[in-house]
């Protein structure tokens, strides 16, 4: 029978490497994370990460399921703060900027740093209010007008205004399971975030919304920094430009996309994205 | 070869979990019709005793919604009603109406002579006949000098023998009413002078010793300042709390005591509540007694836990997913419960407030505490007179030993039921129209 461990490696560095391989930290970095423990209660779920997110750049947090990808991503937003008896230690930097220092206000870190989630979650109003709402509570918009150009602008970024243009005042809940994570996508692009975290965006939606929305991530790139994390190691491919591979909670390795699936360093990355474990 | 063996045994196996399962579904389809059974026996015992009992109430309510009248040849004799000739509305006011009537009756049975029967024929009508008859002077000045034909209603007991609650096969000596008496009844009946109308009396006078002249007014004007000091209070208080406790409170020990303390106090007989009003409201603070005001404090205390529970449970039958896309687009948490979760939990909510409040309406208990079960005549007019509540009426008239009563006291309890229904009813409406938005 076929054991991971008979097969012979051909990675540098062994299973038993704990240090983060690869360029961890990036020039000119949008975000910049140093050391971070994540604890859930006593569960220690996410060991010592280090990690930089360039500027507008893809970057896609891959590794099994329970590795604690999601939980870091959400540090990054702070969305964390609203799980009980969840505490992070370590530095994140947004810009230069600790965003776990004493007394910052995460209502604007929230405005700066986007997420999407894994199931589309629209507002039980309609298209126009739940892309409107952001803007509204923020004050970006000063009147009626500049609100409906602000509402028109991200849903043509998410590539949906031609099919929703005619019907704005319909409820968001009534569209398809594609459309509905392109408006969640539109409503978070309508606050003009810097980053945008979006957690598995794509894992309930068909191939064909799944097609869409990557096309979709490639454009946004252009004005803003992106952070997903996928199960699907393709989908990865497809859309990243810097790949980080998490597995137990540890940041294993770090690099360039095409370089991660092609020749990995740690034989850990090896062994997941050869699917000996997954 | 053994290939083969293992796949004998397997389909061996097939068929006999198949035939065990057959055997055994006689008795799997037995037990579940008998469930079933039992189920529709149940449902079915609840409404027959629910039709016994809306049936057995709304029969002896049904004649109290009819009031007997008599037709009576009154004249407006001026020398009687103003022998000065002052024309004028004081002298009116107070002009002496029971003689009319009891001139009138004696024209009509000229043969009573006797003082006693004398006094048994005027009692045939209400004691409130001679107000009716100013009313009518009043109102139409221009009768006075002339002679009418006026309708009064009739004493209790006549009502009661003309809606047929008096047994008149029992003996003269059992009964309320005299053989005479039925006798001029019986006469101005085949006069046609006798006939039954809408018991306006009931709908618009307070309560009084008298059943004919007793009304449910007086008890619903007080019911319903009850339960606007009730709503007032209890609504505002009981949700912000629920919000607090539910959105913005830490998870500590202190929260978790008061979230005990408010599903016992859900639970606390009602009439404690008003010993609690007793020594608070009144003896300390010295709030007029047997008043809406303190009634209603009172009231909203009892409502107080039923509110803020079923609001948390509103609150948390919202999906974490709509906080956490608010949230994740920058909303303060302030902003999130108030533009998205409050809306979404608004339909239980306005169930749980308006439950609440039918509740505190049907009770009595505590405001027995406070003293609205004393006798009021005059119907309140503000928050501080003293008044009753319809469970509280219901309550005395049932008490009482007048024959006219009984009938009355199911009316009431009809009337409390529509009160209930209706707020029932508005509380599915609003749910109803809250839900239809989303």
């Amino acid at each position: 029978m076929r054991h991971p461990e008979n097969i012979p490696t051909s990675a540098s560095f062994s299973r038993d490497h704990i240090q983060t391989v690869g360029n961890i930290f990036v020039k000119d970095a949008r975000i910049e994370c140093r050391s971070v423990d994540v604890f859930y209660g006593e569960k220690h779920a996410i060991q010592d990460v280090s990690l930089g997110v360039g500027r507008n750049e893809v970057i896609a947090l891959i590794g099994p399921s329970g590795c604690g990808k999601s939980t870091f991503l959400r540090c990054l937003n702070r969305m964390n703060d609203t799980i009980p008896g969840c505490r992070v230690s370590g530095e994140i930097k947004l810009d230069g900027q600790d965003i776990y220092a004493e007394g910052l206000d995460v209502v604007p870190l929230r405005a700066q740093v986007g997420m999407v989630f894994q199931k589309p979650n629209p507002f039980p109003k309609s298209i126009f209010e739940n892309v409107a709402y952001g803007p509204r509570i923020h004050g970006l918009a000063s009147n009626k007008l500049e609100l409906e150009e602000i509402v028109e602008k991200s849903l043509r970024r998410a590539g949906l205004w031609e099919e929703v243009k005619d019907y704005l005042r319909h409820p968001g809940t009534g569209l398809s399971g594609g459309q509905q994570q392109r408006l969640c996508i539109a409503r978070t692009i309508a606050v003009n975030p810097e980053v945008i975290l979006m957690d598995e965006p794509c894992s309930a939606l068909d191939p064909i919304a799944t097609a869409k929305i990557e096309q979709l991530m490639d454009d946004l790139r252009e004005h803003y920094t992106i952070a997903i994390v996928t199960h699907s190691m393709q989908q990865a491919a497809r859309v990243s430009q810097r790949t980080a591979y998490f597995h137990l909670g540890k940041l294993i390795e770090v690099g360039e996309t095409a370089q991660i699936f092609t020749n990995p360093r740690h034989q850990l990355t090896e062994d997941y994205i050869t699917g000996r474990f997954g | 070869m053994s290939n083969r063996t293992e796949e004998n045994k397997s389909s061996n196996q097939g068929i006999r979990t198949h035939e065990i399962v057959k055997a055994g579904l006689h008795r799997r389809r037995a037990a579940e019709i008998r469930f079933k059974a039992y189920g529709f026996i149940c449902i079915v015992a609840g409404l027959g005793f629910l039709m016994v009992l809306f049936g057995n109430i709304i029969a002896h309510a049904w004649s109290a919604f009819e009031q007997t009248y008599v037709a009576l040849d009154v004249t407006f004799d001026e020398s009687a009603l103003d022998p000065e000739g002052k024309h004028d509305a004081a002298s009116l006011a107070s002009a002496d109406y029971p003689a009319l009537l009891k001139r009138s009756l004696a024209a009509m049975f000229p043969e009573v002579k006797d003082r006693l029967e004398k006094r048994s024929l005027n009692a045939l009508l209400s004691s409130g006949a001679p107000y009716e008859l100013r009313r009518i002077l009043e109102n139409d000045p221009a009768l006075l000098g002339k002679t009418e034909r006026i309708w009064l209603p009739v004493d209790d007991d006549v009502d009661m023998l003309v809606k047929g609650q008096i047994d008149r096969d029992i003996g003269e000596g059992d009964r309320r009413m005299k053989d005479y008496q039925i006798a001029w009844i019986d006469k101005l009946i085949a006069a046609g002078r006798v006939e039954k109308r809408f018991n306006k009396q009931f709908f618009t006078s307070g309560d009084s010793r008298e059943p004919e002249m007793a009304g449910i007014w007086g008890a619903l004007m007080g019911s319903l300042f009850t339960l606007m000091v009730t709503g007032a209070l209890s609504l505002p208080i009981g949700i912000a709390s629920a919000i607090y406790l539910e959105e913005f409170a830490p998870r500590n020990r202190w929260t978790d005591i008061i979230e005990v303390n408010i599903n016992n106090l859900a639970a606390v007989p009602s009439i404690v509540f008003g010993l609690l009003g007793l020594a608070v409201f009144i003896n300390f603070f010295g709030l007029p007694r047997s008043s809406p005001l303190v009634g209603g404090l009172v009231l909203t205390l009892m409502t107080l836990p039923v509110i803020i529970i079923a609001a948390r449970s509103a609150l948390k039958s919202v999906p974490p997913s709509i906080r956490e896309a608010a949230l994740g687009i920058g909303a303060s948490q302030m902003q999130t419960v108030f533009h998205h979760v409050l809306p979404l939990a608004m339909p239980g909510m306005l169930t749980g407030a308006i439950i609440g409040m039918a509740r505190a309406l049907g009770e009595s208990a505590p405001l027995l505490m406070i003293g609205m079960v004393a006798f009021i005549v005059d119907v309140p007019g503000s928050l501080t007179d003293p008044s009753t509540v319809l469970p509280v009426q219901i309550y005395l008239w049932a008490d009482s030993s007048e024959r006219g009563f009984v009938e009355r006291t199911s009316a009431a309890i009809l009337v409390l039921l529509a009160f209930l229904i209706t707020m029932n009813g508005l509380a599915v409406y609003l749910r109803k129209h809250y839900e239809r938005r989303w």
